[in-house]
């Protein structure tokens, strides 16, 4: 069962709502994405808790349903 | 503080060995690509490293998620530290993080 990358998407937004997030479906089988999070819930975070902030919000679907996650985390740019 | 006995594994693998990489197959045959991209990155810094197969035992497979609460393989550790998965190991290597993280660690690099 694989997810689409809105399903991703709204549950990464569903736990940080002020998340900027970008999904590429890298094969085009729905089943390797790469996403690109933005948020400004990452400050003060190592990039492993920021990893972390975003595998929870998908609440174990990483590394099951969801088979691979290319995942880049980054904090909103200083306007 | 576990009574889990694959963690308790894990647990001293990770102290016994400056820098080990929980992996899917070997770091001579790698099974995963992701596996693969991080043995190929220690390798160009000519980091020794141990490689633990999580193919060989299911148990370490679901402790390795537990143990530092990340869903996926490969996992680095460098002095019983997690530093991250297949994207941060990436990241860090492309930007310099990482050799600067084995110097100050004080683990021979190249």
């Amino acid at each position: 069962m694989a997810m689409t990358a809105a399903e991703i998407s709204d549950m990464i937004k569903e736990a940080l709502p002020d998340a900027e997030v970008t999904i590429e479906d890298l094969r085009g089988d729905g089943d390797h994405y790469a996403a690109l999070v933005v948020s400004s819930a990452f400050e003060d975070k190592s990039r492993v808790q920021q990893h972390q902030m975003v595998y929870d919000a998908l609440q174990g679907k990483m590394g099951g349903q969801l088979h691979a996650l290319a995942l880049q985390t980054a904090l909103p740019e200083a306007s | 503080m576990t009574d889990n006995p694959a963690i308790t594994q894990i647990k001293a693998d990770v102290e016994a060995n400056d820098v080990v990489l929980f992996m899917k197959g070997s770091p001579m045959f790698p099974q995963c690509g992701f596996s693969a991209a991080v043995v190929q990155i220690l390798s160009q810094l000519e980091v020794k490293f141990k490689g633990v197969d999580v193919l060989a035992d299911d148990t370490v497979r679901q402790g390795v998620k537990e143990f530092s609460n990340w869903p996926t393989v490969p996992q680095l550790y460098v002095k019983g530290e997690f530093v991250g998965g297949c994207d941060i190991v990436r990241e860090m290597a492309e930007s310099g993080e990482l050799e600067d993280l084995f110097k100050d660690k004080e683990v021979a690099t190249a």
